[in-house]
């Protein structure tokens, strides 16, 4: 063997995690894949095939990683801090739900005050604002300059307005 | 018409002013991603690719290939002053770069990155202009089985060969292999691990996957990360000129690593950090001052650096002529193809002659651009390092998401409640990414296999079609067995020099990373 089974290293509690989930994940593509009605053309090679063989790879992939596990033999890993995870999670499902109320520039403001909270930033009376305002600008040159679609809410229709003003009163 | 002949005519189109445009936008755009640390070329190619949706095909590809391009040239200034590597490729260019820099040396540093990276891309894309025609010319006697063994190689040397886990590489690989398989499947019409979602009927879209996993992933590890370093940048002191002395040390290790890098894109064996390592170790070994090394070693930068411009060059071959990606950017620029309804092959060079040979030939205008744009604007390049990490990152996921929802604004109720649902998407694979990373997952496999995924499977039941079912089809041809015996040397040299004490490439690896 080699030399790593001299160092007795204590199974790996999260990496067991992963084999149990990549097991899931293949129980779940075996079921649903079971489940597909074929029409007998293709029952010997069709849109069952490939999933099967992916399936049965990620099930011996779980056996191996569990294996691994148990052996340590993962890479050492830091101790993160999930304070910032929380923020910039929080950001993003802020920002998801916030999008179609409220328009792209807010609710993106909301997401670039948050993240910068998870980067030690709390000062929300000054990065909201900058938030809003950049996404703002974002939303301007994207949705008016490239016509890509962004969800627009007051403050983007207001913009609209002011906009359709001066080109009409001009 | 010879090969010369229509890459004099690609030049000609991509001199026109508006291809000129789209090539500065490209390498400007590149140049600042390679530089700021956390996002590279991948990251960025996704996040413009349904910005482009409404632009001109050519102009939107010679702007991709000029940010790939232009990534690597940037990568090289964040090695050199920070000591933290703008890409993964330049990690290497940091060992020595930056040790030249705190000796007030960064000028000559950053010079040496630049024109050897010039002379790599020069070099490299008219090697991918030669050679590219005989690939196409060999490629189109390529039947089903052919293709299917070409894209295990590609699983394999993508995610099993470098690295330092071969089981936790393919383990990426059936991850995104098992995303590939979500939606409606293109030959019957069955829809497959959709579970009722409209949204998934399409499948997941490949930018959506690696945004997420670049942009999201990074900037949660980033932010959780207890070891929040303070890094100085170093400023460029002196002269940024060579010395001739500079000069003398550097010309053989610019050709060095081209002729090292441009063979290692090209042949799917590995992306660019694995082009530049290599050259790394090549110099150390043939410098005629190896107690330099680690001291700051012109050769150091400038082989390795040179390496990784060859590469990106390199990996076009397989995109362009057998539509085979083999790096993440590669797999992402595929997309960008798709996304045209252009698809990559050999038949490309056929039906869409004029576009892919403007495309190779921009390759060379956007090099020499580069070499303007960072020679002389270092200064300005280098003011993007001072960016404070909490602006950086919001300022990086704001665009993240423009980029997912412009892709797909659709609206998604539950009850009173209205969301996007590609944000959804958007954000479990952003915690993908960050737990991939956190237990030392490699990411490029995972959108490789999404992508190249279907690709292999169509081409696997096209073969077993023709068989009937009689899957011995698939070692028949001379061609698919010895792609099939590369690969197998590819997965079992590595677990091989491991066994035997590691094996010093593979130790190195391991060794230089931290």
């Amino acid at each position: 063997m080699t030399d790593r089974a001299n160092v007795t290293r204590r199974p790996d509690g999260a990496a067991l995690v992963i084999a149990a989930v990549l097991a899931v994940i293949a129980a779940v593509i075996f079921w649903q894949t079971a489940q597909m009605r074929v029409v007998a053309v293709y029952a010997r090679v069709g849109p069952t095939t490939f999933p099967y063989i992916v399936a049965t790879g990620l099930a011996v992939l779980s056996v191996l990683t569990a294996v691994s596990a148990l052996r340590g033999s993962f890479p050492e890993r830091e101790k993160d801090n999930y304070g910032p995870m929380f923020w910039i999670v929080g950001g993003l499902l802020a920002q998801m739900f916030l999008m179609f109320p409220l328009g792209f520039s807010i609710a993106t403001g909301v997401l670039f005050a948050m993240t910068a909270a998870g980067f030690g930033k709390r000062k929300f009376w000054f990065s909201l604002p900058i938030g809003i305002v950049f996404a703002f600008l974002i939303w301007l040159v994207f949705a008016r300059g490239l016509q890509l679609s962004l969800p627009s809410g007051p403050l983007e229709a207001a913009a609209v307005s002011v906009l359709n003003g001066m080109s009409g009163g001009a | 018409m010879g090969t010369f002949d229509l890459l004099l005519q690609g030049l000609v189109a991509a001199l026109e002013p508006m291809m000129l445009v789209y090539a500065l936008i490209g390498v400007t755009l590149g140049t600042a991603v390679g530089v700021l640390p956390g996002i590279g070329p991948a990251l960025t190619v996704a996040l413009l690719l349904p910005v482009t949706y409404r632009l001109d095909p050519a102009g939107s590809l010679i702007m991709f290939a000029g940010i790939y391009y232009g990534g690597m040239y940037g990568g090289s200034t964040t090695s050199i002053l920070l000591n933290t590597p703008g890409e993964s490729a330049s990690i290497v260019t940091a060992l020595e770069g930056n040790k030249m820099a705190r000796k007030g040396r960064g000028g000559p540093a950053l010079a040496t990155a630049a024109i050897g990276s010039f002379i790599a891309g020069l070099i490299a894309t008219l090697l991918l202009a030669f050679i590219a025609p005989w690939v196409v010319r060999f490629a189109l006697s390529f039947g089903p089985a052919d293709y299917f063994a070409l894209m295990v190689l590609a699983f394999v040397t993508v995610s099993a060969a470098f690295g330092d886990s071969a089981l936790r590489g393919i383990t990426a690989l059936f991850i995104g292999l098992g995303l590939g398989l979500i939606g409606i499947d293109l030959q019957t019409g069955q829809t497959r691990l959709a579970f009722g979602i409209p949204d998934l009927l399409d499948g997941i879209e490949v930018t959506t996957l690696a945004v997420a996993l670049f942009a999201i992933g990074e900037t949660l590890k980033v932010a959780c990360s207890p070891t929040q370093i303070h890094e100085e940048v170093e400023a460029v002191k002196g002269s940024v000129w060579m010395t001739l002395q500079d000069w003398k040390r550097s010309w053989a290790s610019w050709l060095r690593g081209t002729f090292i890098g441009f063979p290692i894109g090209a042949m799917p064996a590995g992306g660019a950090d694995v082009a530049s390592f290599l050259s790394y170790s090549a110099e150390r070994n043939f410098s005629k001052h190896p107690e330099e090394f680690g001291e700051g070693a012109i050769e150091g930068v400038a082989g390795p650096e040179a390496a990784n411009n060859a590469s990106a060059a390199g990996t076009l071959v397989p995109l362009l002529t057998l539509g085979l990606p083999t790096t993440a950017t590669a797999a992402i620029m595929l997309a960008g193809f798709q996304q045209f309804g252009l698809q990559p092959g050999p038949l490309l060079f056929t039906n869409n002659a004029s576009l892919v040979w403007a495309l190779i030939a921009s390759l060379l205008v956007a090099n020499l651009m580069l070499l303007v744009l960072n020679l002389p604007l270092i200064g300005l390049w280098v003011r993007l390092l001072t960016i404070p990490k909490p602006w950086l990152y919001a300022g990086i996921l704001s665009f993240a998401t423009l980029g997912t929802i412009g892709a797909n604004a659709a609206v998604m109720r539950i009850g009173w409640l209205t969301f996007s649902f590609e944000l959804l998407l958007l954000l479990a694979f952003g915690i993908l990414g960050y737990l991939l990373r956190r237990f030392g997952y490699p990411i490029a496999p995972v959108v490789v296999g999404l992508i190249l995924g279907p690709m292999a499977e169509q081409q696997l039941r096209r073969a077993l079609a023709i068989s009937q079912g009689d899957p011995a089809v698939l070692f028949h041809s001379p061609v698919a067995m010895v792609l099939y015996a590369v690969a197998a040397i590819a997965l079992l040299l590595p677990v091989f020099l491991r066994l035997r004490g590691r094996g010093q490439l593979l130790g190195q690896l391991a060794t230089d990373e931290d």
